[in-house]
């Protein structure tokens, strides 16, 4: 027992103990998570579901270190991040952390390529030179390297979560956190975003999604339910729908008729 | 974020919205100019009024004897018979802080000139006297040395007496006058000067060799007064303490001692003047900055405003890892560049509304490089200033709450 816990700590990217978050709404103390204990090991592929309320989006937030726990203790690839400052939480967001939203939030009338610069940009140690590679390179393993230049506005939905997706993925991150990644595509687009982060995945990279469809958690390996701010299950998936080939079963569109 | 890219990301949001920084950027670009404008206005009228008194002559040092007291009773300033030519020779031979001098004698004359005739008042003097006062002379000469020497019977008359004996317009150059019966002839006429700052006409005056006046119309020994001009205007009070040395010495005064003559010079007037037209250029210009602060506040209010818009651009700035003084330097950038451009624009835009003005009202403009530079860093730290409290809101923003604003 004493080794395998461990054995945990060791390649744990994510860990927590005892997590707790607790909110102040005026006189009202709202409980949103009442402790999480959770590894998430390198190359886990997790889907955090749950019903708004349950916590989903509060855990979301502290593992991305865009929030701090009330109790308990987070150590992200080996680091607490429990008593990290302001600061100190934006440089591990920016070494450590890639996120994809529901909303793509890109920045507008900036062009795709510059938007995956974004991450680089606060990164001194990185030259102009380097980060335009990089840069490519991520729009490369998203398979729009040929758009590099267009704007946001001038591209489709599943693009933009693609551009999204590398920017999440241009600072190698230890793990790419997405926020409802397919909340508001339709269902091939879905498809095709949810076949980037299996074949990212198959390369060695942690991804965690949060999710509130059951069909979009069967894609990946591991489904973690929160309910009331607790854990309530958490299953390896046996058999993980395999994106790739479903989209060959889907009637192809062109991408016109997606915007 | 390396200041390179800073500057290039604050350069693109600003293009992002080219009306509303040109807007923003007005305010900066009319305050910069009318403090331009106004320190112009203000530099040149007080260089005009400088240039005014030392007409006049501002290194002017007159030497008075000193009022006599016959048995308690004072009499006027200079009653007392103390100073003579050689009192002159010695501060003009001893004294290296005065560069021209002249002794003075003064009285008042009948001109007589074809039927008309004149009273005004007879001045002899050496040539130096032309230059501590700055006479120019509009026609003929001045007389010279020499001819000061042989008591020559000629003068220079200003416009008021030649226009009063030969009738304006006629220039009395070569013409015979009689001065209390003696016979005088023109040799030069004085440039128009006006009044003076006491209303005293300047040209109501004849002007003749020294000792023509001292020994052939006043038949006197002594001298009226001594006039000297310093090296220059600072050299003032130097040459004033030399003069007194030589005069106390030759008096036998000893240095503790009251001096028997007195010394006037005209800087107070000047500094004065200077003094009026300096608290005028501040009260223009800071009149002036008020347009340039409201200008700050046209750049505060729309950097709020841009603050509040791209909450959702700083939030995801935040998410990927930008720091609060990452956030704060972009947008007290954006700030900055707009008080910035501004400014240099405002430079350009009053430096041609100077010109406008010096050419059409035809007032005195002077831009110094001081006020450009003045005016320059006043609307940057005006752009620092009002830029500071919407990029601490910027920068404080909690990225949670910035990624979800609608």
């Amino acid at each position: 027992m004493e080794q395998e816990e461990e054995g945990n700590m060791t390649d744990a990217i994510i860990s927590t103990q005892h997590l707790v978050k607790t909110y102040k709404m005026g006189d009202m103390e709202v409980h949103a998570l009442r402790g999480i204990d959770i590894d998430i090991r390198k190359s886990d592929f997790v889907a955090i579901m749950g019903k708004s309320g349950s916590g989903k989006s509060t855990f979301m937030n502290i593992i991305g270190c865009l929030d701090v726990p009330t109790r308990g203790e987070y150590l992200l690839d080996g680091l607490d991040v429990g008593k990290m400052n302001r600061d100190e939480l934006a440089h591990l967001r920016n070494r450590k952390i890639g996120f994809v939203f529901q909303s793509f939030n890109l920045l507008s009338r900036t062009s795709a390529l510059e938007n995956v610069e974004l991450p680089l940009m606060y990164n001194n140690k990185i030259s102009s030179h380097d980060m335009r590679e990089k840069a490519m390179n991520a729009l490369e393993s998203v398979g729009l390297s040929g758009r590099s230049h267009h704007l946001p506005n001038q591209l489709s939905g599943g693009e933009q979560q693609r551009v999204a997706i590398a920017r999440a993925l241009v600072n190698d991150p230890v793990v790419i956190l997405a926020d409802e990644p397919t909340g508001n595509l339709d269902t091939r687009t879905s498809v095709e975003v949810m076949d980037i982060f299996q074949k990212l995945n198959k390369k060695g990279i942690t991804v965690v999604i949060v999710t509130h469809e059951p069909d979009i958690a069967a894609y990946t390996n591991r489904n973690v339910s929160f309910r009331d701010g607790r854990i309530l299950k958490d299953l390896q998936v046996e058999h993980p729908r395999i994106a790739g080939e479903e989209l060959l079963l889907i009637p192809a569109i062109s991408e016109e008729d997606t915007i | 974020m390396k200041l390179k890219n800073q500057v290039k990301a604050a350069f693109r949001s600003l293009s992002k919205n080219k009306m509303r920084t040109f807007l923003t950027m007005l305010g900066i670009i009319i305050g910069v100019a009318s403090v331009i404008a106004m320190l112009a206005i203000g530099q040149g009228s007080k260089e005009s009024i400088q240039a005014q008194i030392s007409s006049l002559g501002t290194n002017l040092l007159t030497i008075f004897p000193s009022a006599s007291m016959t048995g308690g009773v004072r009499m006027e300033a200079g009653s007392s018979v103390k100073m003579n030519l050689d009192d002159y020779k010695a501060i003009a031979t001893r004294c290296p802080a005065v560069m021209y001098s002249t002794p003075t004698v003064r009285t008042s004359g009948q001109l007589i000139a074809a039927g008309q005739n004149w009273r005004t008042s007879v001045w002899g003097v050496y040539p130096d006297y032309f230059e501590i006062r700055n006479l120019a002379i509009q026609t003929g000469a001045v007389f010279t040395a020499a001819e000061d020497r042989a008591a020559a019977k000629i003068c220079v008359v200003g416009q008021t007496v030649s226009k009063n004996l030969f009738g304006e317009g006629t220039d009395p150059v070569g013409k015979l006058i009689r001065i209390n019966k003696i016979p005088f002839s023109i040799c030069g006429l004085l440039t128009a000067k006006g009044q003076n700052a006491f209303g005293q006409d300047q040209d109501d005056i004849v002007i003749a060799p020294f000792t023509t006046v001292q020994e052939r119309m006043m038949t006197i020994t002594y001298i009226n007064s001594i006039m000297v001009s310093a090296t220059s205007e600072s050299m003032i009070p130097e040459a004033t303490d030399e003069i007194t040395q030589v005069l106390k010495e030759r008096h036998h005064l000893g240095p503790s001692e009251d001096p028997d003559f007195t010394i006037r010079s005209q800087a107070d007037i000047s500094s004065a003047a200077t003094a009026t037209s300096g608290i005028l250029t501040i009260l223009l210009a800071s009149i002036a900055s008020i347009s340039l602060l409201v200008g700050g506040i046209g750049i505060m209010n729309i950097m709020l405003v841009s603050v509040t818009e791209r909450t959702r651009e700083i939030g995801i700035r935040m998410g990927v890892g930008a720091r609060g003084r990452d956030v704060l330097l972009q947008f007290l950038i954006e700030a900055l560049m707009i008080s910035l451009i501004g400014g240099i624009l405002g430079v350009g835009f009053g430096i041609l509304t100077s010109q406008i003005i010096a050419s059409i009202m035809k007032w005195p403009v002077t831009i110094t490089l001081q006020s450009i530079l003045l005016s320059f860093l006043f609307s940057t730290a005006i752009g620092i200033f009002f830029g500071w409290y919407p990029a601490r809101k910027a920068a404080s923003l909690n990225p949670i709450d910035a990624l979800r604003y609608e």
